[in-house]
């Protein structure tokens, strides 16, 4: 097991910058997830881990090992790939033993770990099939197997789940999640997905166009989003964001098609924010309350509702309701929030955080 | 039935002009050979019926028959090798992603179109004759070089030569098999540490085994019909002593110099058993070393 250290790490095509810059800290056995839309550099930045992609600028470090000029194969790590990346023409034992036979190992050590992962897996039914007579399933735990046996220090995934349906992913990330638990060896999961993020994650890092937005627990990157980003990249359903102008010296905000509030004393100057409201704390005719909206969409998920409220500036918003409430569409609703579940955003995006004596004095004044 | 035509009739359509030729051109000849092969024709008299006279002669009293045959196999047996090692591994090279790699590949393409053609094989004489380039280039390091051409013993390697530097269309074949791997699998080989060669033998020969398959069935077949190189450069006779006295070039003499046309028919029909009992072999050994990934078990 190791811990692993980005210092300043970039990678650039020519002129093209992929990867800006990096610093990172990755515990000892820690499960860290990096997040991102497509094209942030997230898959390029597990590469380089790995030793698939030179390093440009910068150093990985592998516990006190610098690798930058490491081959891929002494950095004693697996990777898992999206693709799976079995050998189509080999059995699953095979698949399992062949990256054992590269380090001359002895015979009965490879039959004992690779008869270990199988058992850990439960694919041991398997082990005389080729892959294309597995379910992508049986093929996600093929490969997940082929990155156990070589008991390595450090665990890469690129995507794992992405080729799998929907249910079979539920279930694969519970698996890898126990997995995890019980090696407890350092992963670094890259994904595009953020409720696979906030599912398995210790840490998550989110980046965007090659940079860190922001480093945190799923907790802390849920409750206290440090950018825009950030807040609209975590969560679902999405957050909404309210565009307001501060008037009265920063002591009131106009949101168009709420109408006026007060503010709380934020540690900024700008005269535009950007107010952000999680649709669970968005709340029908309770808190708060704001303003009214007019319910466009309904979307019973059963154990909730998702509403569409349009303001009277056309914004939608999205709120949750219990699954038992019946809301059609065309009703006007009251709506309103508690100002303690809002996030400030100043006009450059980043995160404003309200003096800690404000709130107790905060009346909220709903005109409309 | 009609539903039949109207699924099906673009396909047929499609395939119309290779009906039409078939059909029109190739066809009557075919059946026309087999018949001719059991009779005397000196392409002035009539036909004659012999029976399987010709191919009795063929195989107890025809000495040359064996001899063309004996040079055949053992050009097929060193130019397939040879011009699939060397199209794979230029197919190799290019893959590994050049820059202006279409400008290579047609450059590299080049000798096989022109490789067919006449004015080749006449080059190709002169760059092995007696004082050509190549004894030339050897003469400068001190190697005195043979007779290419005309000792029986070196003749057939020219051929050899020229058969391995017309790569192209097995090379392009190879090269579009080697693109079709997906470079997961060498990254992943890559990562748990499998030596170049390892990767080569485990990985590329197997998962391009389909592709090598239909190259060395083309190719083969191929080798067997090679004509017009062997026809020039042994002046159309097979001469030296007939080391090059290539299964066709003596099927020609039998057909155009001494017009035996009727035995020259015989000859072309027990080529085609040869080479379909080759690609039977071909076929049948596959399934112990070929993989097909989308076969059903």
């Amino acid at each position: 097991m190791a811990g692993l250290t980005l210092r300043n790490v970039g990678k650039s095509y020519g002129a093209l910058q992929i990867i800006k810059g990096l610093n990172l800290d990755i515990h000892d056995g820690e499960f860290l997830v990096l997040v991102g839309p497509s094209g942030c550099g997230k898959s390029t930045l597990l590469r380089m881990i790995a030793g698939l992609e030179d390093i440009t600028d910068g150093t990985v470090a592998i516990g006190a090992q610098v690798v930058n000029d490491l081959p891929a194969s002494k950095r004693e790590l697996s990777m898992v790939f999206q693709s799976y990346a079995l050998y189509p023409h080999m059995t699953v034992r095979k698949n399992l033993a062949f990256g054992l036979q590269n380090f001359r190992m002895p015979r009965a050590e490879v039959e004992r770990r690779v008869a270990d992962a199988a058992r850990i897996l439960q694919i041991e039914p398997l082990m005389d099939r080729k892959p294309r007579q597995l379910s992508g399933g049986q093929k996600q735990r093929v490969a997940i197997g082929r990155a156990i046996v070589r008991e390595p220090k450090l665990f890469l995934f690129d995507e794992p789940l992405s080729n799998l349906d929907a249910e079979l992913r539920v279930q694969m990330r519970a698996e890898l999640a126990s997995l995890y638990a019980r090696l407890g060896t350092t992963m670094i999961y890259v994904t595009h997905d953020q409720v696979e993020a906030m599912t398995m994650a210790s840490r998550i890092v989110v980046l965007r166009s090659g940079k860190i937005e922001q480093v945190g627990t799923p907790q802390e990157l849920y409750t206290r989003p440090q950018n825009l980003f950030v807040a609209g990249f975590i969560g679902s359903p999405k957050i909404n964001k309210l565009e307001a102008k501060v008037t009265a010296g920063g002591r009131t905000a106009n949101v168009e098609g709420l109408g006026d509030f007060s503010l709380p004393q934020l540690p900024t100057t700008d005269s535009a924010l950007t107010l952000c409201v999680r649709p669970g704390s968005l709340r029908i005719g309770a808190g708060d309350v704001v303003g009214e909206g007019v319910i466009r969409l309904v979307e019973y998920l059963g154990n909730e509702t998702l509403l569409h409220i349009a303001l009277s500036s056309g914004q939608i918003l999205l709120a949750t309701a219990g699954g038992q409430a019946a809301y059609r569409a065309g009703q006007t609703v009251p709506i309103g929030f508690d100002m303690a579940d809002l996030h400030y955003f100043d006009a450059s995006g980043e995160r404003v955080e309200p003096q800690a004596s404000a709130f107790a004095q905060q009346g909220v004044s709903g005109t409309h | 039935m009609k539903r039949f035509i109207a699924r099906n009739a673009p396909g047929y359509l499609f395939l119309m002009p290779w009906f039409i030729g078939f059909f029109l051109l190739a066809l009557g000849p075919i059946l026309a050979s087999l018949y001719l092969s059991f009779t005397r024709y000196d392409m002035v008299n009539a036909p004659r019926w012999i029976g399987f006279d010709n191919y009795t002669y063929m195989f107890t009293r025809d000495r040359r028959f064996w001899k063309a045959l004996e040079v055949t196999f053992h050009y097929v047996v060193l130019a397939v090798p040879a011009r699939l090692i060397m199209a794979l591994g230029v197919a190799m090279l290019l893959d590994k992603g050049l820059r202006s790699i279409g400008f290579y590949r047609a450059i590299f393409y080049l000798p096989s179109l022109l490789g067919a053609s006449i004015a080749i094989a006449i080059l190709w004489r002169q760059l092995f004759d007696a004082n050509g380039v190549v004894n030339q280039t050897l003469g400068y390091l001190g190697v005195s070089g043979p007779n290419w051409l005309t000792n029986p013993d070196t003749s057939l390697y020219t051929l050899v030569i020229l058969a391995m530097w017309q790569f192209g269309s097995p090379m392009l074949i190879f090269l579009a098999g080697l693109r079709g791997i997906p470079r997961d699998l060498y990254e992943a080989a890559e990562i748990d540490g499998t030596p170049p060669w390892r990767q080569f033998t485990r990985i590329t020969l197997p998962l391009l085994a389909p592709v090598i398959f239909f190259n060395l069935v083309l190719q083969t077949i191929e080798a067997f019909k090679t004509f017009s190189s062997a026809f020039i450069i042994s002046n159309g006779s097979g001469a030296p002593a007939d080391s090059l006295l290539f299964y066709t070039v003596y099927l020609f003499n039998e057909a155009f110099k001494f017009f035996r046309m009727g035995y020259a028919s015989a000859l072309a029909w027990v080529l085609l058993i040869i080479i379909a009992i080759f690609t039977a072999i071909a076929f049948f050994t596959s399934k112990y070393w070929v993989h097909y990934e989308n076969e059903r078990d």
